[in-house]
């Protein structure tokens, strides 16, 4: 006997912002999606750099899905790992940006390649590279902003697409300064 | 202080007897000859040369769980650290502090495929508390001591240090541990809110139906716990129930104690959780086999949850109340506030409760008969309790029946006295540990109760114990078949017994001598008193290997994904049909 069985309270899933400060060092994003993977849980985005050269910590911005009881599962076994030293929950917290950069190739020839420039300057796109048969563009926003210029870009043409992930940090004055010391 | 240049090796062993490592559970290999020659002649860490690196992990897990220490063990690089796999997924499992250290092929060679080279962080990570891969001799001390704190703060777990070679050789500085480390500040972090405090304490006395139910983490707190544990049910004078892990915490001679609860736990221990009103947990994580089908748990019940570990609280079972810290800070803080408001008379009686309980009791759920020459396992543990329970005795099993029935026949009076694989389940746990927990009680009786297919997993441990000299008994109840298969078989696949026989097993009496130790074999009840004298009395290591029934199975038992209130009692009572979505469960 053992219960499999999934929890029976049908909750709402909602998608949620987390940030998070970890040490940069080998191992540490591995830990993190290592815990995604082996317990089940979603990764709808991910973005990872170093934030702090001289502490040598790196900040982890991260959107996954899930009811209220499977995000407090997340958020407490993401602080179970021993180089993750701050887990913030931004969608809990209060106002947060978002944002988002991609760089979209479209091959486009003739009649469409001004339109391409037309949406890119609507949607305030950098050209980034061009040729007579293509364009970069590079793009920063929502996430929201760039699904609907690539939807775009896609119907004009052949398209290849990078995108960084959301990165993420709450509106206001307030830092995470007095949490760093901590560490 | 700095100390002059010493190799890295050197250095680790240092920094092990800084950490306070008396033992190491190891087995050498190209990739730590250094470490292995820094140990030559060192006279302050003793090592125990084990025949299998799994049996090095449950060696150290066995010392960790009876000491209340860290365990430590050494293996080589690939195929010992890959043996080491699954005695690290046990520890993690079962919250055990173990520190692991690895040998690794040279730092430039790592990622070429080297002779005995593997990806041990990556393989270890997810098996793990933490893992480290030393790539800088600088970092290497601060590594080990980091290594202690982190596998015994907060909720205890295995940590593995994977040692190059190259660093293992290199010069490097001695640095001493910080003397007051502010260990891992996440798992020092506790909140103990004062008002949480009163609120529980109102709500456990004024329950009319209370339970508590403790589990492995209060053991993992210290000695101290468990005594807190124990006077917090006497004042409330309420049932107390304990899982797999928790065991000893509570006195079996308490008369407040229900035995175990769970799966295989008694009548009136589950029927009690499923009844009450009020339900305190205290270091246990509503584990699959405690709580039966989750929507049927304890429906009408407020929760309770005490747990070192947040992720623990809500993680299967919503609770109305949860608190993260130690058991022992958190249990101290709660007796006291039960005493200062038992004072003021704010008890509500319990009488209703107790006559239930004992309503309850009267199934005699444990009970069974020993009739005719055969003898019953529940008897043998029976008989093994009475015949050692006036001795200091250390009891650790492997995984089956039983497991189960030494965990319902054979009662624990102290924490830290019964050793047993509850996570991971792993068979061929019982027996390297036995040897961990001899080493650090080498006065105290320690027995191995086993079952002879989890016996051949790790019975090259027997050499080991033939060379150390320690008197282990290995009580093996034999009943020619995976029982705990068997079992399920004949309840849930129609006596389907496929492959769970088994056959060709070697002759246990002459096993033990072509081993230089003594082997006994009993098979009529009459004899079974004087075997278990003999074994206990014959100095030196013993194999017992004891004919039961055969085809006994253990109950109580919830079946598949049923609920506490759906216990069978006895092979007579399985005339429900499983249901599909019960056989899929485990
Ligand atoms: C390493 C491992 N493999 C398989 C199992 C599945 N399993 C659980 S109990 C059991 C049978 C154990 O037989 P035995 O040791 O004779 O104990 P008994 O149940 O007969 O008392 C098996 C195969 C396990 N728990 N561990
Ligand atoms: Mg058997």
């Amino acid at each position: 006997m053992s219960v499999y069985q999934k929890n029976e309270v049908k909750e709402v899933e909602t998608s949620r912002t987390l940030s998070l400060v970890v040490d940069n060092q080998p191992g540490t994003l591995a830990r993190v999606i290592g815990l995604f993977s082996g317990r089940g849980y979603n990764i709808e985005s991910l973005n990872v750099t170093e934030i702090d050269k001289i502490r040598n910590l790196s900040r982890i911005s991260l959107v996954t899905r899930g009811n209220s009881m499977t995000i407090e599962q997340i958020k407490s076994q993401l602080l179970r790992i021993v180089p993750v030293h701050i887990v913030r929950d931004l969608t809990l917290e209060g106002p947060f940006i978002k944002s988002e950069l991609a760089l979209v190739k479209l091959v486009v020839k003739g009649a469409n390649r001004v339109e391409a420039l037309r949406i890119a300057e609507t949607f305030r796109a950098r050209t980034l590279d061009v040729t007579l048969y293509s364009f970069v563009f590079e793009l920063t926003g929502k996430p929201s902003k760039l699904d609907a210029f690539i939807d775009l870009m896609r119907s004009l043409g052949d398209t290849e697409i990078s995108r960084t992930g959301v990165s993420a940090i709450s509106r206001g004055h307030k830092t995470e300064t007095k949490l760093l010391d901590q560490i | 202080m700095k100390a002059k240049n010493i190799s890295g090796a050197e250095a680790v062993i240092n920094a092990l007897v800084e950490n306070g490592v008396e033992v190491i559970f190891g087995y050498p290999g190209g990739a730590v000859l250094p470490l292995y020659d820094a140990l030559f002649e060192n006279k302050k860490i003793k090592h125990i040369l084990v025949r299998h690196e799994q049996a090095a992990v449950h060696a150290a897990e066995g010392y960790a769980r009876s000491t209340g220490k860290v365990g430590c063990v050494l293996v080589t690089s690939g195929p010992g650290a890959t043996n080491a796999i699954t005695g690290l997924t046990d520890a993690l499992m079962d919250s055990i502090p173990i520190v692991c250290l690895s040998g690794q092929v040279p730092t430039h060679l790592i990622g070429t495929d080297a002779f005995q080279e593997a990806d041990t962080t990556g393989i270890s990570r997810p098996c793990t508390k933490h893992n480290y891969l030393v790539k800088d001799a600088n970092k290497l001390c601060e590594i080990i001591h980091k290594s202690f704190d982190i596998a015994s703060s907060g909720r205890p777990g295995p940590v593995l240090v994977d040692l190059p070679k190259d660093i293992q050789l290199s010069n490097v500085e001695y640095i001493n541990k910080i003397t007051k480390i502010e260990k891992h500040h996440k798992d020092n972090f506790f909140n103990i809110d004062k008002d949480l405090i009163n609120k529980i304490a109102t709500l456990l006395l004024q329950a009319e139906r209370p339970i508590i139910y403790g589990g492995g983490g209060v053991i993992n707190s210290g000695p101290e716990a468990s005594k807190l544990l124990t006077e917090l049910v006497n004042i409330l004078d309420c049932p107390v129930t304990l899982t797999l892990m928790g065991l000893g915490c509570v006195p079996n001679t308490n008369k407040n104690f229900l035995g175990m609860l769970g799966m295989h736990g008694t009548y009136e221990a589950n029927l009690a959780m499923h009844n009450c009103d009020v339900m305190l947990n205290v270091g246990a994580r509503f584990d699959d086999r405690v709580t039966g089908r989750l929507n049927a748990f304890a429906p009408n019940s407020k929760k309770i949850h005490i747990d070192v570990d947040k992720s623990s609280i809500n993680k299967v079972v919503s609770v109305d109340y949860g608190i993260i810290g130690d058991c022992k800070i958190v249990l101290s803080a709660l007796v006291q506030e039960v005493k200062n408001l038992h004072n003021q008379n704010k008890i509500k009686s319990k009488t209703k409760w107790w006559s239930q309980i004992n309503e309850w009791k009267e199934k005699d759920s444990l009970g069974f008969k020993q009739v005719g020459k055969n003898i019953k396992p529940q008897q043998a543990i029976k008989s093994l309790y009475e015949k050692t329970k006036n001795f200091d005795t250390y009891i650790t099993t492997e995984v089956g029946q039983h497991q189960m029935w030494a965990a319902q026949y054979f009662g624990f009076s102290k924490p830290n006295h019964w050793m047993t694989s509850g996570g991971l389940g792993t068979m061929g746990y019982g027996l390297p540990s036995s040897v961990g927990v001899q080493i650090a009680h080498p006065k105290s009786l320690v027995i191995d109760i086993s079952g002879e297919a989890s016996f051949l997993m790790n019975m090259q441990e027997l050499s080991t114990i033939v060379q150390y000299k320690l008197p282990v008994k290995i009580f093996i109840l034999n009943n020619e078949w995976m029982g705990m298969v068997r079992q399920w078989q004949e309840l849930n696949h129609g006596s389907r017994y496929s492959e769970s026989y088994t056959a060709s097993l070697p002759d246990f009496v002459k096993l033990a001598e072509s081993f230089g130790i003594t082997g006994l074999r009993v098979d009529n009840i009459k004899n079974l008193e004087t075997t278990i004298d003999d074994m206990i009395n014959i100095e030196g290591p013993v194999i017992a290997d004891i004919r039961v029934e055969k085809e006994e199975n253990c109950f109580p038992m919830i079946p598949s994904g049923a609920a506490h209130n759906e216990m069978i009692l006895s092979s007579d009572d399985n005339n429900k049909d499983t249901s599909n979505q019960g056989l899929a469960l485990v």
